[in-house]
């Protein structure tokens, strides 16, 4: 579904993401794991068209979305969230929400309507999302009021609003508490359900080992593994990365 | 009677001005080109009365359909400027407008008299109001009926999805674009309404003073357009008539007695309104309280 060819972004001298290939299948939750610096959010914010990408190719479905603007990526099926969260705090729970239903089901409904309507449009869906998320009586709170948790919630599910087949969760876990963690793989298999393939950046272990079907991991940009969350485990280039070696 | 209507028409039409500063503002751009769009709407419709002989209608909106057309051209290179370039950028687009004007001429003969602009003399003679004898009063309810439907349509954009969009731009655009707006489209829109109702605002000032010259389109007129919507708050489109009867109202006209003194004050009080509510002076609460009061709890 997702394929990154070559892909490389060189920063100056700094190779944050080196000659990366993979392939994310329709269906699955793929993890992308590594050190700190190891090139995953770049990684991500290459795939959805943040900055150009130096080589390399990224193809969504097929087609060539290699350094497409953002809201095309949007378009085109990918939807993601952000490391350190990023939501309109001035806007509502609501509007975020409703900023972000712009998929093709939503523009099919008319230009008119859908931008000059007036804010019953889109409701159903939104009103779903809010109760996945856990945020039905928070609906008409700031978004900046939210608790931390909260507002993680409410991220996933405005990138949900966008209709993805896609979703990129950013260290969805990052701040989160054990109970957290355990709501959100939860909340991440029931997605999987429905049909939804997701990649996975994340440091917090337990959440990757036990949410995910395959796992890629980076070191300096470069994938230095790939397989089951239970090969990975094994790994020793894993191991190495993550622990460093005795003479290092 | 006539001081609150000439009152009147000034705070209709400084409300146009900054309405137009608003829509651009809530993408988070600050344009210090209100004032230039202003000045396109001004001449251009002026022109078309005085000189062409058209009715004031269709005079306005042509000249704010072309503020529009430019304020959209001007929109363009502006997405690649941000904060402080985008302000010396706009500001530097507005003082070109103005020394356009400063350097164009053309007359025409009308009776025993030359009429149109003349470069630095300005354009005088806008006597649409007059020669077709209209009173004071009824220029300011035209002027109100004007500023009444741009505030309604744009209370109701607010409401809209259109203005969560705009407001989503202006707070954070990479995440804006991460859900699928397209930012060129809704920052280039933005200026193009801005433009208009500048236009719309300008072609008003231009029939009610029947006198413009390129001076009355400076930065001091360009400070006023960005200081309505930012001491009135983004909250609504109320924030910036509150702050235009604030300043033009109050400010201007109450402290007069103070001769010298009053620029002064002036600036200071603007100062202490801004620390008194520092989210405007209409700001979320007020706008919540008068939902309450009219019964609305859904927002």
């Amino acid at each position: 579904m997702l394929e990154l060819r070559n892909l490389s972004k060189h920063f100056g001298g700094v190779r944050a993401v080196d000659d990366l290939s993979l392939t994310v299948n329709q269906g699955e939750i793929f993890g992308l794991i590594g050190p700190n610096g190891s090139g995953k959010s770049t990684t991500v914010n290459l795939v959805c068209g943040v900055f150009p990408t130096t080589s390399g190719a990224v193809l969504f479905e097929g087609r060539d979305i290699t350094d497409a603007p953002s809201h095309r990526v949007v378009a085109a099926g990918i939807a993601r969230t952000f490391q350190n969260i990023r939501l309109f705090g001035d806007l509502t729970v609501w509007q975020n929400l409703w900023v972000a239903q712009n998929s093709a089901e939503e523009r099919s409904k008319g230009w008119f309507g859908r931008w000059l309507g007036g804010d019953r449009t889109g409701r159903g869906d939104a009103e779903e999302l809010l109760k996945f998320a856990g945020l039905e009586l928070r609906s008409g709170e700031l978004a900046r009021n939210l608790a931390f948790g909260e507002q993680r919630r409410l991220e996933m599910a405005r990138a949900l609003a966008a209709r993805p087949k896609l979703l990129l969760l950013d260290e969805p876990a990052a701040g989160m508490n054990a109970e957290e963690v355990s709501q959100l793989a939860t909340r991440i298999r029931a997605l999987r359900k429905y049909g939804m393939t997701i990649l996975l950046v994340e440091h917090v272990m337990e959440l990757v080992m036990g949410v995910t079907d395959r796992i890629a991991v980076l070191n300096f940009g470069q994938k230095i593994a790939e397989g089951t969350p239970a090969e990975i485990r094994d790994d020793p280039a894993v191991r190495t990365a993550y622990l460093g070696t005795a003479d290092a | 009677m006539d001081f609150y209507y000439g009152m009147a028409q000034l705070i209709g039409v400084h409300t146009l001005l900054g309405l137009s500063a608003y829509v651009v503002l809530l993408t988070g751009q600050v344009s210090m080109a209100q004032a230039g769009f202003f000045a396109i709407g001004a001449y251009l419709a002026g022109m078309l009365t005085v000189l062409a002989g058209w009715h004031i209608v269709p005079a306005m909106l042509l000249a704010a359909v072309a503020s529009a057309l430019v304020a959209t051209v001007v929109g363009f290179p502006a997405l690649r400027v941000k904060g402080l370039m985008l302000v010396v950028a706009t500001l530097a687009f507005g003082e070109a407008v103005r020394i356009f004007w400063f350097n164009f001429d053309y007359q025409i003969a009308k009776g025993n008299i030359q009429v149109g602009p003349l470069g630095g003399e300005g354009f005088k003679q806008i006597r649409y109001f007059p020669e077709n004898g209209w009173s004071t009063a009824d220029v300011a309810v035209f002027i109100w009926a004007w500023v009444i439907a741009a505030m309604i349509a744009l209370w109701w954009m607010d409401r809209s999805r259109v203005g969560s969009v705009l407001r989503a731009v202006g707070e954070d655009e990479l995440a804006a674009q991460s859900v699928g707006i397209n930012l060129t489209a809704v920052k280039v829109s933005a200026m193009g309404i801005g433009g208009f109702i500048a236009g719309l605002g300008g072609a008003i000032y231009a029939h009610y003073t029947t006198h413009i010259e390129h001076l009355n389109f400076g930065v001091v007129l360009a400070t006023f357009a960005i200081a309505y919507p930012i001491l009135g708050g983004l909250s609504s489109v109320i924030g910036v008539l509150i702050a235009v009867i604030f300043i033009q109202g109050f400010l201007v006209e109450v402290l007069r007695f103070m001769g010298d003194w009053r620029n002064l004050l002036f600036g200071a009080l603007i100062v202490l309104a801004m620390n008194v509510r520092p989210d405007g002076l209409f700001d979320a609460r007020a706008t919540r309280t008068l939902k309450r009061l009219f019964g609305r709890q859904d927002a």
